[in-house]
This record gives C-alpha cells, structure tokens and sequence, in this order.
C-alpha cells in the first residue's frame, strides 16, 4: 500500500513534534490501543478456561460429543455448525476488507455494498449463535433433552450425590461466559458498522475527503474475527 | 474542531489511498488469504472429526501432538489476520511494535503462570 508508513524518515524529525511518530492519525492508533486491551480481557478469559481444563482434565466435557447438532435434521454432526459459523465470520471479515479497500479509492457506492453484506453477515452470526444458545440448553437433542442419558454431560447445573459437579458446570459458565461476551462484541460491531454505513450513505465520508472512519470500524470487526478464531481452537476443538 | 485523523501538521490520513490497478492486486491478496483461512478451518473441522478430544484419555501422546498442531494452525490463522487483513503489516515498524511487543510478553507471562498453578492445584488435590 506504501504511502506515509513506508517513507524512511530520520527519527528526530518523525519524533521531533507536529507529526504522529507513528505516522497514524490519533483516532486509528486510540482504535489499536483498545483491540490489545480488549484483547487482554479475552486473553483473561480463555487462559482461565485453560486453568479450569487442566484442573479438571479427568472429567471436563469433550466438545465434539457436546456440539453435535445441525439445523433441519437430528443426525449428530460434531463441529460441523460451528464450523459454517467461523467461516460465516471469516467472510464477514473478508467482504470488511473490501469496503476499507473501496474507502481508499473514494469508492462510496462499493464501501456501501461491501459495508451491507458485512452488516448481514454479523446479523446471521448472531442469529447462529443464538439457535446455538437455544439448542445446546433446551432444544430437543439439546442437554436437558437428554435427560435419561447418564453421560456427565446430563449433570451440567446440577449436583451429583449432593455436591456441585464442577468440571461440567464450569464448562457450561466458560461456554457461556466467552461466546456471550464475544456475541456483545458482535453486537455493538453491528451497530457501529450500521451507524458507519449510514454515514456513508449520506455522503458524510465524501465530504471529509477520506474513509478513514470505515477503516477505524474494519479494524475492530476484524478483532471479533481475530477473537472467534481462538475461542474455536480453544473451546470447540481443544 | 479538532481533527483526529491527522498525520503531519495539517494532512489527513490520506496516504493510504490508492489507485484502481493497486486495488485490483490487494482484492487478489485479500481473496487469496480468505481461502487459505477457509482452508486451515476445514483441515482443523476434519481433524476435530476424526481425532477427538476423546483420545486425550485413549491415546495422550498422539492427542499432544494434534493439540499442538490445532495451536499453530491458529497462530499461522491469527497472524494473517492481523498483519493483511487489519494492515498491522504495513504499518510502521514502531507501531507494530508498540502493538505486538507488550501483549504477546504479557500473554506469555499470563499462560505460563495459570498453568502452573492449574498443574499444582491438581498435584495437591491427588496427594
């Protein structure tokens, strides 16, 4: 791409003030400085998840017998759900990639088509995981739908002989814990990305001279991307 | 108003644009990065199939392996992510280490400080 960021520049001029050291405008570096501190508090919890995994090695859940379900069909197909939804995610990034791309030529009617099926894409996202929320408590193969199975996966809020079972209950509150907190994330990028859109619309971009604005929200509906990518290694397939 | 997209005085960030034909050669990069992605996520899927967490009890040497192998596929995933499609790979050297530098240091310090206590917690509940 080239431009500013490759120029070499002496480093008492490019620190010597009335420029960013960094060659990045404020607002984009303020963006990157949040994704590593929301990244340390999704670090946080997927190292704790990795805690309670080695605590509980003997007894913790295995997650292709426990994600086994598809829509429209009873059959068991491990992982293949989660599976269509990181690559619904991954193309939700890719088609973000292409908006940033159009905002650098000025493009407005491709960062609005792009900027659309990114919106789209988030929405079907969360709407996956919300089947997926519905279907792993109550749905009928879901946990309480199995009730006569004597598998430890049945004893998943509940108490054994008395005593809380704390391998699968903690399974259960990591589940929920990191795939709910990732969904927030989820969430709130679909509503930026909507009000970015809308903006783009109304020619908010074309007036400033710059899409910068889209390249600032790409970066953290990449991070959900970036996220969703260790939260399959870590919970679905380790 | 205040500006937060400036980079030098009175410039906007507007270095980063470029041309049709430099487009055209970032799309084909873009495109060829979604399938390798898609790619590592299928090969991963197929292990998850195929060798299952079940052999972590059956078989844990070979299950050390393959969990080895699912880490690196995501760190090779995470790294084009962050350096094609986030641009962290284009920008300036100090800024991708302002970035990288201190997490993945952090991170480091992190992992390995849980799971020692995780492995001692377990070594104390087993006496």
């Amino acid at each position: 791409m080239a431009g500013e960021t490759s120029k070499v520049i002496d480093t008492k001029v490019l620190w010597g003030g009335n420029r960013s050291p960094f060659s990045m405008s404020y607002g984009k570096m303020m963006m990157w400085l949040f994704l590593v501190s929301d990244a340390l508090t999704f670090g946080g919890l997927l190292t704790g998840l990795g805690f309670f995994k080695w605590k509980y090695a003997d007894m913790w859940p295995n997650s292709e017998e426990v994600f086994t379900h598809f829509p429209g069909t009873h059959a068991s197909l491990p992982l293949l759900y989660v599976a269509t939804m990181t690559f619904i995610l991954i193309v939700s990034s890719v088609t973000m990639v292409f908006a940033v791309e159009a905002g650098h030529r000025n493009d407005k009617k491709n960062v609005i088509k792009w900027l659309a099926w990114t919106v789209v894409g988030g929405v079907v996202f969360l709407g996956s995981q919300a089947w997926e929320w519905s279907t792993f408590i109550a749905g009928p193969d879901g946990l309480f739908g199995t009730a006569d199975d004597t598998n430890l996966l049945t004893n998943f809020f509940t108490k054994v002989d008395g005593i809380w079972t704390q391998g699968p209950s903690a399974y259960g509150m990591f589940f929920f814990c990191v795939t709910g907190f990732h969904g927030f994330h989820v969430l709130s990028g679909v509503i930026i990305n909507v009000i970015i859109l809308i903006n783009a619309v109304n020619g908010t971009y074309e007036k400033r001279g710059h899409y910068e604005m889209v390249e600032k929200t790409g970066l953290y509906w990449h991070f959900i991307d970036l996220v969703w990518v260790f939260v399959f290694t870590f919970f679905y397939l380790i | 108003m205040e500006r937060d997209d400036l980079i030098v005085n009175d410039q906007y960030s507007l270095d980063l644009a470029h041309s049709e034909e430099a487009g055209k050669v970032i799309r084909k990069k873009v495109l060829k990065v979604t399938v390798l992605l898609t790619l590592i996520t299928a090969v991963e899927i197929v292990m998850g199939v195929v060798w299952g967490k079940s052999l972590a009890q059956t078989a844990p040497a070979k299950w050390e392996v393959i969990k080895w192998i699912y880490i690196v596929l995501t760190i090779i995933k995470a790294g084009y992510i962050v350096m094609v499609f986030m641009h962290l790979g284009e920008e300036r050297k100090n800024m991708k280490q302002m970035i990288l530098v201190p997490y993945i240091a952090f991170m480091i310090y992190l992992i390995w400080i849980i799971l020692t206590e995780a492995w001692s917690v377990t070594a104390a509940s087993a006496l």
